[in-house]
């Protein structure tokens, strides 16, 4: 039986450190308002693009390949999900679950190496 | 530390609730401390690296520069650019210093000196961790500017591709230890191999080792593997729109982020708050001052690495995670599994390092044994 109330510091933990983040980021605002030092201006609030008016859209096309590492790494990351159990109760399963593991990590070593022969892990 | 609350006359939940806020705070105000110093450190390093003095006006030897610096960038204007999401704008720093606080929940300073000593601590580490990746790739799309959204791009791509061969490697130390518990790892570590307490020793996971710290420098975009930011390609990176505090809690949560590193380093590898040898007399050094010692020790190697290694191209940076880590930790995971299956390794290890199974969530009865 999982013991819940082990979890409770890391809850209060949490909403100490939101607690603090959100302090260091509003308060000098308030203190920029009170010293003086805000003063914005429509120069100043424009975004950044090496001292003249963007061009054009920041949010436009990026490259697809970054959309496929996102995905390999689903595929890679839900393989570990698998394993982390496996590999805390091999005592257990043994033998068979280790061979099962194993023909499971082979179908995916197919994949990986599908996905390589595809060029989906070059970046030129 | 609950029972020193209740001699103060405390009900037992107020006691506890107490002893918890104090461990809180003991450990997130010393670790803004530590990270205030190691920023300073660092600069020290990579200066003395270069033949050059580094910080040395503000206090004795420049050791207040950190402190001005915060307070500088306190006292400046928050800019909130005008064609910037602004709510997302302001929730990414806090979400990124949040993660990096949360991460130290877990961390055993000492036998039995840990905030939450859950029985999936590891597992809490790589999930804290890979949440850090938000607060980079808020930061990039609220910004709306161009610099920024490349970052994120970069910053998402390069973290998820190495938290695919952090985990394995994870797995291998996960299976020698048998357990997620943190401080049961380190136990496992006790005696390893000739006296030395540390999995560091062992033949099989050397080499996971020097990839882990590797993969450790390209999660936390530290230097060579800093093209998130690299400021000539993309200005400062996912930061570019941000001043003021929230300017520097990225800084900061960065440098919490290596800090993490280094422990988790000392904690897996190098036997964590145990003495590097396993004599007698070595225990009469505190647990949390040889922890800190390694910490101290695997922050000098990455100053170093910084100081002296050229930055990666991101082709190559991708080649290193995707083609060379991830087969290769996926190798010595039916590597390590299958030794430790073929030595028999879970029937004897229960009764020793465990004096308490139950604790730590293990069956006892195995049915690998001969």
């Amino acid at each position: 039986m999982v013991d819940l109330s082990q979890y409770l510091p890391i809850l209060i933990f949490l909403a100490i450190a939101q607690g603090l983040s959100a302090a260091f980021v509003f308060l000098p605002i308030g203190v920029a308002y009170l010293t003086g030092a805000h003063k914005p201006d429509a120069e100043k609030l424009s975004e950044y693009e090496c001292g003249f008016p963007a061009f054009e859209d920041p949010r436009s096309q990026f490259d697809v390949r970054f959309y496929l590492v996102a995905i390999l790494f689903i595929i890679f990351d839900l393989e570990a999900a698998f394993l982390f159990p496996w590999a805390v109760s091999l005592d257990v399963t043994g033998w068979p679950g280790w061979i099962t593991m194993m023909i499971f990590l082979a179908e995916l070593v197919i994949g990986f190496a599908y996905a390589w022969k595809k060029g989906a892990l070059e970046w030129e | 530390m609950t029972s020193f609350f209740q001699t103060l006359g405390m009900t037992h939940e107020w006691a506890w609730f107490t002893a918890t806020i104090a461990g809180i705070l003991l450990i997130a105000l010393p670790l803004m401390l530590a990270v205030a110093m190691i920023i300073y450190v660092d600069r020290k390093i990579w200066a003395a690296m270069a033949l050059r003095r580094g910080p040395n006006v503000v206090g004795p030897f420049g050791l207040l520069q950190s402190f001005a610096d915060g307070l500088k960038v306190f006292l400046q204007e928050t800019i909130i650019p005008s064609a910037a999401n602004k709510v997302l704008f302001l929730i990414a720093p806090i979400i990124t210093f949040t993660v990096a606080l949360m991460a130290w929940a877990v961390i055993p300073f000492n036998s039995g000196a840990v905030l939450a000593d859950i029985n999936v601590g590891l597992l809490y580490v790589l999930a804290v961790s890979s949440l850090g990746v938000y607060g980079v790739v808020i930061a990039g799309w609220a910004s709306n500017s161009k610099y920024p959204f490349f970052s994120a791009m970069r910053a998402a791509a390069q973290m998820i591709s190495y938290e695919v061969s952090i985990g394995f490697i994870l797995i291998c130390v996960v299976l020698w230890a048998g357990s997620f518990n943190l401080n049961a790892i380190v136990m496992a570590q006790k005696d390893h191999v000739w006296l030395i307490n540390g999995f560091v020793a062992n033949p099989l996971l050397f080499p996971l080792w020097v990839m882990f710290l590797i993969s450790g420098m390209a999660e936390t975009a530290r230097a060579p593997f800093d093209l998130t930011e690299a400021e000539s390609e993309l200005v400062a990176g996912y930061q570019t729109e941000y001043s003021s505090m929230a300017f520097a809690l990225y800084w900061l949560g960065e440098y919490a982020n290596v800090l993490l590193m280094c422990a988790l380093n000392a904690t897996l590898f190098f036997g964590g708050w145990l003495p590097p040898l396993d004599i007698p007399v070595l225990y009469l050094v505190p647990g949390w001052l040889w922890l800190f010692a390694k910490i101290f020790f695997f922050f000098f190697i990455f100053s170093w690495v910084k100081a002296t290694v050229p930055r990666y191209r991101y082709d190559q940076l991708m080649r290193l995670g995707w083609k060379i880590f991830l087969p290769v930790s996926l190798l010595f995971v039916v590597l390590v599994s299958g030794w430790l299956m073929a030595t028999h390794h879970f029937c004897d290890a229960d009764q020793t390092l465990y004096p308490d199974p139950d604790h730590y969530g293990r069956i006892v009865n195995n049915g690998v044994c001969p």
